[in-house]
């Protein structure tokens, strides 16, 4: 009941301000929230280890390991000191191979994406030429170019950023075109008549204008390049996250290809968070952005 | 400040001289003609009011003295040279104040000058005093959006003075605030005009607001757009909105400006000079 009340709170403006304790109760309202929602959030996972746990057991499987089993692969995968096999305490390894692939083909594409997208915006020459050529080739599954990129690449880690960043490109290209279209015309005149002007309206109008289109591309493109991991890591590189699912795949290991899913997951997830505050700082000037 | 040898007969050579403006707009179905034959003379130091029925082309007219649009015919010269592009000897304040969300109110304010390579100790000292001169000193760290109509619009104003702009161009600035930030507004940017000594172009469909600011009110017609009339005010400054003379001159006005109002037909015979 008093949660209720606390939350409710700060939402609607006029209820705080006929509550004199408004200000004294902020922080620990805040911190009640934050309790609420972490319950809220934690039900339906815990619920689906619970389901887990009882079919497995139910069932009498040997396919799936129940939840402390992949608990324990878990462990042992980051320290080590229980199985002593060739995934002992080999996260960190794998890990940062991941993280490189998946940074290196994300941060490529974004070094090409956002200035291709910012020229395509501005220039009809350019769009003439190029859209209709991108506008073909995106439908192309990423997947698809898994045999040719391995043609192109040989087996190994090139291939594997190749799809990484085929895969965050179009995200990245398309919000930033997008991004450039949306900008109210007022602000090029705006600038021009204060004297800005050719190359400097893209760094000082176009770039910063089309940035809120731009975060909400990178973020869908990283989101896509932690997607395509697994795919890359495929074409037969040793070590990765990616590497670590498809040896568990033949190895018939499944504790081992939850437990890659699972460090995936949660990387992704704090990668996003990561450019969610980036995103926070650099458009704290938008209304609409600032958490 | 500049001088042009082609005018010396007169004591200062006009500012701003427009001649035969035609104006037409493609449309769906051929053409819109937004203004038919404008001539305009305007001297340094004028504070000149547009007054105009609702698309009688005074934003047409305007954009074009900017740069912002292309003339059909005619010509549009300050100090002799032809304008074919916008420029910081124009400085245009926009009705939606088209402020750079992204950027303070100081560093909107500094954007004109930082992106001509003015030095930055000029830029940081400009943009003092014109953060100073519209009275927002304490704002300069804000973002736009935390800031009310009449502060964005002050802004926007200071953008282009600190921009060292000859000519300020102003489209119903003052259109989209309430009364009373409306008439603050009046006063600053007359003390603004004063100290600074810039000719003003200011559109707006007020008579009253004409009537107030301007040291002459241009009145246009609609259909196709044209100059209606030219009326100088000579009441002195600070004008009293209260006053018989300044009434008698606002009736005025308004009889010349709804004279086209009412008759949507109007005397085509006045067109063309
Ligand atoms: N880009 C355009 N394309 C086609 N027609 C236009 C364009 N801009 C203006 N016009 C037309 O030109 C005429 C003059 O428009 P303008 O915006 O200059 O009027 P205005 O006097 O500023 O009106 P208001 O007081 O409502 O702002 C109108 O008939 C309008 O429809
Ligand atoms: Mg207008």
């Amino acid at each position: 009941m008093s949660v209720q009340t606390e939350v409710a709170a700060p939402a609607s403006g006029p209820a705080t301000g006929t509550t004199p304790t408004a200000t004294t109760n902020a922080s620990t309202s805040i911190w009640q929230q934050r309790a609420k929602a972490a319950a809220l959030a934690s039900v339906v996972p815990l619920a689906l280890l619970l389901l887990w746990d009882v079919m497995v057991r139910w069932t009498g499987t040997r396919l799936i390991p129940p939840p402390s089993g992949v608990a324990i692969m878990m462990w042992d995968f980051a320290f080590g000191g229980i199985y002593d096999d060739a995934y002992s305490a080999s996260l960190p390894i794998h890990f940062w191979k991941s993280v490189q692939r998946v940074y290196g083909g994300f941060f490529l594409a974004a070094a090409t994406g956002i200035p291709l997208g910012l020229m395509l915006g501005r220039i009809p020459l350019l769009r003439a030429m190029l859209d209709p050529m991108l506008s073909l080739l995106r439908p192309v599954p990423v997947t698809a170019w898994l045999p040719l990129s391995m043609i192109f690449f040989g087996l190994g880690p090139k291939s594997a950023i190749f799809l990484v960043f085929l895969g965050a490109f179009y995200p990245i290209l398309l919000n930033t075109v997008f991004g450039v279209k949306s900008v109210d015309a007022r602000l090029f005149e705006a600038a021009e008549m204060l004297g800005c002007s050719g190359s400097q309206m893209f760094r000082a109008v176009v770039l910063p204008a089309s940035l809120p289109s731009i975060f909400n591309g990178l973020r869908l493109g990283a989101a896509f390049a932690w997607i395509l991991i697994v795919v890359g890591e495929m074409t037969g590189v040793p070590e990765g996250l990616g590497a670590v699912i498809m040896d568990g795949r033949t190895l018939s290991r499944t504790d081992l290809v939850i437990t890659g899913m699972i460090v995936i997951g949660i990387t992704g997830y704090l990668s996003d968070r990561i450019l969610l505050s980036l995103s926070n700082y650099f458009l704290r000037w938008s209304p609409q952005h600032n958490a | 400040m500049l001088d042009t040898p082609t005018t010396r007969s007169t004591a200062a050579p006009p500012i701003l001289r427009i001649a035969g403006l035609h104006k037409e707009f493609a449309a769906a179905n051929g053409t819109v003609e937004a203004l038919r034959g404008v001539n305009i003379t305007i001297n340094k130091g004028e504070f000149i009011c547009l007054l105009g029925a609702s698309g009688c082309g005074k934003s047409t007219l305007l954009r074009i003295i900017a740069g912002f649009e292309k003339s059909t015919r005619g010509s549009v010269t300050v100090y002799g040279t032809e304008v074919d592009r916008p420029g910081p000897d124009r400085g245009m304040v926009f009705q939606d104040y088209a402020l750079f969300p992204w950027l303070t109110v100081r560093d909107n304010i500094s954007f004109g000058p930082r992106q001509r390579g003015v030095p930055t100790p000029t830029v940081v000292r400009e943009t003092e005093r014109f953060l100073n001169m519209v009275g927002l000193t304490a704002f300069a760290d804000r973002f736009p959006h935390q800031l009310s109509g009449g502060m964005k619009q002050r802004v926007a104003i200071a953008r282009v003075l600190a921009n060292d702009t000859d000519i300020l161009l102003m489209d119903e600035p003052f259109g989209a605030l309430d009364a009373l930030t409306r008439s603050k507004l009046q006063e600053e940017l007359i003390e603004i005009w004063k100290t600074t000594k810039l000719t003003v172009i200011f559109v707006t469909h007020s008579v009253e607001e004409a009537v107030l600011l301007a040291d002459q009110v241009v009145v246009m017609s609609a259909g196709p757009g044209r100059i209606d009339c030219q009326i100088k005010v000579d009441l002195p400054r600070p004008r009293d909105v209260s006053s018989p003379e300044f009434n008698a001159l606002r009736r005025d006005v308004t009889r010349r400006l709804t004279r086209h109002v009412t008759s949507d037909r109007p005397v085509v015979a006045t067109a063309d000079s």
